[in-house]
């Protein structure tokens, strides 16, 4: 029988029989271990006086944080920069289906789509949510020892890191939904990863700034995906380097969790009638 | 023994914006018999196979097995099998794991990926990646993933192209052996001379509209004979046609002519003093009543 379960297990079975989701997963550790490990050292150095703050070439532009949020801030790179991984695996298994014209055998074995629509859903929440482990396991992993190195306390302890955690391994999820949601969306790959990369790396990044300088922006610039992801997340190298310190617009963690929810599911069930359901010729 | 169902066609109709690729189709395909589905490249044997399997919406009609429709069905790989075109694979992954992403969302047993990749004799490339894979052996990867439910219906579409003659001579000895054992196999192709050799039944279209349906030998009586007749002066057998009535085409082995009788062309010729090199009737091919058929200006 083609039961969601068996849909759910196909889908899975699909990600794990191609080399992307493991070399996706490889970048996303070396990068982020890099960022949150650098500048932990870098941070954390200038705190502890290891380091002398004209060295670091920050002259007095009063963009450092307060270092009793860096282990936050550090660990928070997981999903403030690697946000763009889970994403890009939603996307690409999302549209290799249109692209592989694989949506033949796929649908052929389960003729009912929207519930193999769900299958990915699922099985990419869950590749996201691991992505998250696998990001946090760089940026916590490096991040604290190297802290910890230059006498700044890592915060392990600290039942609010663990929560912040436990938010990023939801981010990474909900992101991923994201990806399949653009998928469908934009069933063209080529078309789809470009936009990932230009939206993620550079338009919504700029949106963000443009639209923390003034009160009435910043609050709509709330509702954008990577302002909302972390806002779910609790901490954000984006927030701490806004001119109006973020901290007085920003949604609530759940609020944020709400709008990456929303962006998910509006984006799939959209493309669900934009290309999910259309002939596959 | 799993056992075949009809597939019925019942005035299907699909139009894509203005242009309407398949026309009112009906017909019905039984099950023992292997059946022919055949039209040059555009006819709309595609998107009706497409639209029998739900893939494609049909603008208007329904096209079933035993009645109930393919996204109706309630174990659709056990019921029906089919391989669409030879490219629906992620060229990363490899046969057995491609099978068995399907094997797990039809919840078959894993044990079918290895008895269907051993029956298409790609046994021992199971574990190569597909992107490696020669056209004829994504063909028989197609044919082994209709295979994996131990189907009663066979759709096949196209699936003679791209293989060798030790293929194509395999895959003629299978569909004969499916429609044996009772299952229902439906197989289009663009030439009939490449499934003329193992179909029993042949549905004919042209510009999405049916224009034959029958057995095989119902092509034959169909046709008109020719008499071949040739000589070493072809002008003067050509004039003593024309003076007596007959209209010919000039054919590689000599003049064609539309006449039921060889005697009486032979016996014009010597009225009219030509030689006669050669005179026989010739049968048309059933190439020749397919090609009238769909019409002319259809190159294949």
């Amino acid at each position: 029988m083609t039961t969601l379960g068996n849909t759910i297990a196909a889908e899975f079975a699909k990600l794990l029989t191609t080399r992307l989701w493991w070399i996706l997963a490889l970048v996303l550790f070396g990068y982020i271990g890099l960022l949150a490990g650098g500048l932990a050292a870098l941070f954390a150095g200038i705190s502890s006086g290891a380091i002398s703050p004209d060295a670091a070439g920050s002259s007095g532009s009063g963009g450092l944080p307060d270092f009793g949020t860096l282990p936050p801030l550090i660990y928070s790179f997981a999903s403030s920069v690697g946000y763009v991984f889970p994403v890009l695996i939603g996307a690409l298994a999302t549209t290799g289906e249109f692209r592989h014209q694989t949506l033949t055998p796929t649908f052929l074995a389960s003729p009912r789509r929207g519930q193999v629509l769900g299958a990915k859903v699922i099985a990419l929440f869950v590749v996201g949510a691991v992505f998250g482990i696998v990001a946090l396991a760089a940026s916590v992993g490096l991040g604290a020892p190297v802290m910890n190195a230059f006498d700044v306390d890592p915060l392990l302890t600290d039942s609010a890191t663990w929560a912040l955690i436990a938010r990023t391994v939801l981010a990474m999820g909900l992101w991923a939904i994201i990806g399949v949601g653009l998928g469908v969306l934009v069933p063209n790959q080529v078309a789809s990863i470009v936009i990932v990369l230009a939206f993620t790396q550079f338009v919504e990044p700029l949106l963000r700034l443009a639209a923390s300088f003034l009160e009435v922006t910043a609050r709509i610039g709330n509702f954008l995906p990577g302002a909302a992801s972390d806002a779910l997340v609790g901490a954000s190298v984006f927030t701490m380097a806004s001119p109006t310190g973020g901290a007085a617009a920003a949604l609530d963690w759940w609020q944020g969790g709400l709008v990456l929810l929303a962006y998910a599911l509006v984006a799939t069930l959209g493309g669900y009638f934009a290309s999910w359901k259309r002939d596959v010729t | 023994m799993p056992t075949g169902t009809t597939i019925e066609f019942s005035h299907i109709h699909k139009s894509f914006g203005a242009t309407t690729a398949v026309n009112d189709l009906s017909f019905t395909v039984e099950p023992g018999r292997v059946t022919g589905f055949l039209g040059p490249n555009g006819a709309g044997k595609t998107t009706s196979l497409r639209m029998l399997l739900g893939l494609v919406a049909p603008t208007s009609g329904t096209a079933t097995f035993g009645g109930i429709r393919y996204r109706d069905l309630p174990q659709p790989l056990h019921t029906v099998g089919a391989a669409l075109e030879a490219a629906s694979f992620h060229p990363g992954r490899s046969a057995r794991n491609h099978l068995g992403v399907y094997t797990t969302a039809a919840g078959l047993p894993r044990t079918r990926v290895m008895a269907v990749l051993e029956q298409v004799g790609l046994g021992a490339h199971a574990d190569q990646r597909v992107g490696g894979y020669s056209l004829g052996m994504r063909q028989r990867l197609g044919l082994a993933y209709a295979l994996l439910g131990d189907p009663g219906v066979l759709v096949l579409d196209e699936p003679i192209n791209g293989l060798d003659p030790e293929g194509i001579k395999w895959i003629r000895g299978f569909l004969r052996a499916m429609a044996a054992e009772g299952r229902t196999v439906l197989v289009s192709s663009h030439l009939l001379s490449e499934v003329q050799q193992s179909v029993d039944d042949v549905v004919i279209i042209a510009r999405g509209a049916l224009v034959h349906l029958g057995p095989l030998a119902s092509l034959e009586t169909d046709a008109a004979p020719q008499i071949v007749v040739d000589s070493p002066d072809r002008e003067a057998l050509g004039a003593a046609l024309t003076a007596a009535g007959l209209t010919y085409s000039v054919g590689r082995t000599g003049l064609l002519v539309a006449a039921a009788d060889p005697g009486s062309v032979g016996h014009l010729a010597f009225a009219a003093g030509v030689e006669v090199s050669a005179l026989h009737r010739q049968k048309a091919g059933l190439e020749d009543s397919f090609l009238a058929l769909v019409g002319e200006g259809h190159t294949l």
